[in-house]
């Protein structure tokens, strides 16, 4: 799996980057490549440099160190509008979707297919409806009705609706953060067949999680993040899930809590 | 609508009474009935043609300004500059008219231009500064009450303004703001087709534009919307304008109704068209309302502003009767809301 990547062009690619946030440092050192077909996971505690990172690579913030390539090209992306339009796509935890909203017009929120001239032009509202259904379809997600509130779906749906839409729309890259951290163990189950779907349909993701045991699943290579540096960077084959485990928490942080805790 | 056209059988248990029920519109519906049922035995002269062209009437110059600020609402947003912005705009356009001497559809088109810069300025502080629109409005509402009154005295040297009526362009400009037109014998105002205009031209960009969306999205959720690429600056921008531009008619019909303008008028209502977004659907929070829902709230402040008066009662009694009603239509709202998520 890993022994053509060195010479194909990564998708998206950080080298040595780094963010700080007044006299806080945020991110210092960080490199990864994203390449089409794979899944990139993104490991680390809280307040290790996840959140960050995704923003760099969204276009939420900039970078003030290292590079950011896109497709070779080095770039500093200044909005996420910009990522969007260079096939960037960012499916966040907690701001996915607007819940009043029904799930054909989150669907194709920020980038509505129109018909029409001048005044009359307007948004193709059956399109909407029909695609917006059959897409859903498509990722296994049954909806009764593509006019319900999105807030009305789980949690799990709502993640696999911005998937599906980011999907639909030509993403090259999908960033998911945290997917799986607000969910029961069944609906995790459910976005993580989402995420190996994506990546099956040749698209490069970047997962971010703070559960070793959902990277495992689905991961080819592992970013470990601790206090915003990298911790390590492995491929698949180079690691385990007891090792992952380990290093996530700590490694002898890890050992110490076990014999802290350890009852007679 | 096309519904239809998304093939499932079980679609076919989303019964019209359920849809009827989650549309934001339905307990202001209710409302208007109740009132309009009221009046009609409370009042004899109630249910006269006339009285319907008056209550039509009264509704309507509340009702152009509603459209706009429900939008604005559905995009998470108010504006407390709303009111006495309408009188800036019958001010700029009379004293500049008057001023330059010129025809009073340059003062018209002066005023247009600068009420729509006041509405940019609400919209580009607040997109700048962050501080809530509570807050930013409020500070231009106190500045423009003071700027009216102000000015005014400094250029008229009264409370009012010199009449403009013997100027040129003002018999045409009166007919497109002010006019009354004759239909089966019954006198009606022109604001009334503003009014449905407006509420017509703002169904159709919240419900089939692609701006629309936006204005549901911005004010839904702003983080969720910018995440997916929607310029929430530029829509809420859009919004203040919405509102100087409902500003600008309901002002020109202030100025030609008449033909001087007083220059402490306006204070106040800023909360009568906001009253009537609520009690039309609108949430307060943002993210969900109609503009058809504010027309009909705007129905209801009509009629009730009227009926007190063909009841021969005190017309003291319409604050308390406002009151009840916007704490009836919020709770109902709620309740409706809520009622029809659940059955969904």
């Amino acid at each position: 799996m890993t022994t053509d990547t060195a010479t194909r062009t990564a998708l998206v690619e950080l080298t040595d980057v780094g963010k700080r946030y007044g006299n806080v440092r945020a991110l210092e050192g960080v490199s990864l490549k994203v390449h089409a077909g794979e899944i990139t996971c993104v490991l680390g505690d809280n307040g290790a440099g996840k959140s960050t990172l995704i923003k760099i690579i969204a276009g939420l913030h900039q970078h003030d160190g290292g590079t950011l390539r896109i497709e070779g090209e080095e770039t500093r992306l200044s909005s996420p509008r910009e990522a969007l339009d260079r096939g960037i796509a960012t499916v966040y935890q907690d701001l996915a979707v607007v819940p009043l909203m029904p799930v054909w017009r989150n669907f194709f929120l920020g980038s509505e297919p129109r018909k029409g001239v001048g005044p009359f032009k307007r948004m193709d509202v059956d399109f909407m409806r029909k695609t917006a259904h059959a897409e859903l379809l498509r990722m296994g997600i049954d909806l009764r009705d593509v006019d319900q509130p999105i807030g009305t779906l789980s949690g799990g749906e709502r993640q696999c609706v911005a998937i599906a839409r980011a999907v639909y729309f030509g993403a090259k890259v999908l960033i998911l953060d945290e997917p799986t951290a607000a969910l029961g163990v069944k609906q995790s189950g459910v976005v993580l067949k989402y995420v190996a779907a994506a990546r099956d349909e040749g698209l490069g993701v970047v997962f971010i999680t703070h559960n070793p045991h959902h990277a495992y699943l689905v991961g080819d290579r592992f970013v470990l993040l601790r206090r915003g540096t990298m911790a390590g960077n492995h491929a698949r084959d180079e690691t385990t899930l007891d090792e992952l485990t380990e290093q996530m928490a700590g490694g002898t942080d890890l050992a110490d809590l076990r014999r802290e805790l350890n009852r007679p | 609508m096309s519904a239809t056209a998304t093939t499932d059988e079980r679609l076919l248990r989303t019964s019209p009474l359920r849809r009827l029920l989650g549309r934001p519109e339905l307990g202001s519906v209710v409302g208007a009935l109740a009132v309009f049922v009221f009046f009609a035995f409370a009042a004899d002269s109630f249910l006269r043609a006339a009285s319907l062209s008056t209550v039509l009437y009264a509704s309507s110059t509340i009702g152009i300004m509603a459209v706009p600020v429900a939008l604005l609402m559905i995009g998470g947003e108010f504006d407390l500059s709303a009111g006495v912005l309408v009188t800036s705009s019958a001010l700029i356009s009379s004293m500049f008219s008057y001023q330059m001497t010129a025809n009073v559809w340059v003062g018209v088109g002066v005023s247009l231009l600068a009420t729509l810069a006041i509405g940019a300025f609400n919209g580009f502080m607040l997109s700048r500064t962050r501080l809530p629109s509570f807050i930013i409005t409020l500070g231009t509402f106190l500045m423009l009450t003071g700027m009216n009154l102000g000015f005014t005295k400094l250029i008229s040297g009264t409370v009012s303004t010199k009449t403009i009526a013997d100027m040129e362009g003002f018999p045409s400009a009166r007919d497109v703001f002010a006019s009354t037109l004759t239909v089966g014998g019954i006198d009606f105002k022109i604001t009334i087709l503003w009014w449905f205009a407006l509420v017509a031209v703002a169904s159709w960009i919240l419900l089939r534009t692609r701006a629309g969306n936006w204005i549901f999205a911005v004010g839904g959720n702003k983080d969720a919307a910018r995440a997916v690429g929607v310029p929430v600056t530029a829509t809420k921008i859009g919004l203040y304008m919405g509102v100087a531009f409902g500003a600008w008619i309901a002002g020109q019909h202030l100025l030609f109704s008449y033909d001087v303008v007083q220059s402490g008028e306006g204070v106040g209502n800023e909360l009568i068209y906001i009253i009537a977004a609520v009690i039309g659907g609108c949430l307060i929070t943002g993210g969900y309302g109609s503009a058809v829902g504010s027309a009909v709230g705007a129905f209801i402040f009509g009629m009730t502003s009227k009926g007190i008066v063909f009841a021969e009662w005190n017309p003291d009694w319409f604050k308390f009767f406002l009151g009840a009603m916007l704490l009836l239509a919020t709770l109902l709202n709620a309740w409706v809301r809520k009622r029809a998520e659940a059955t969904k």
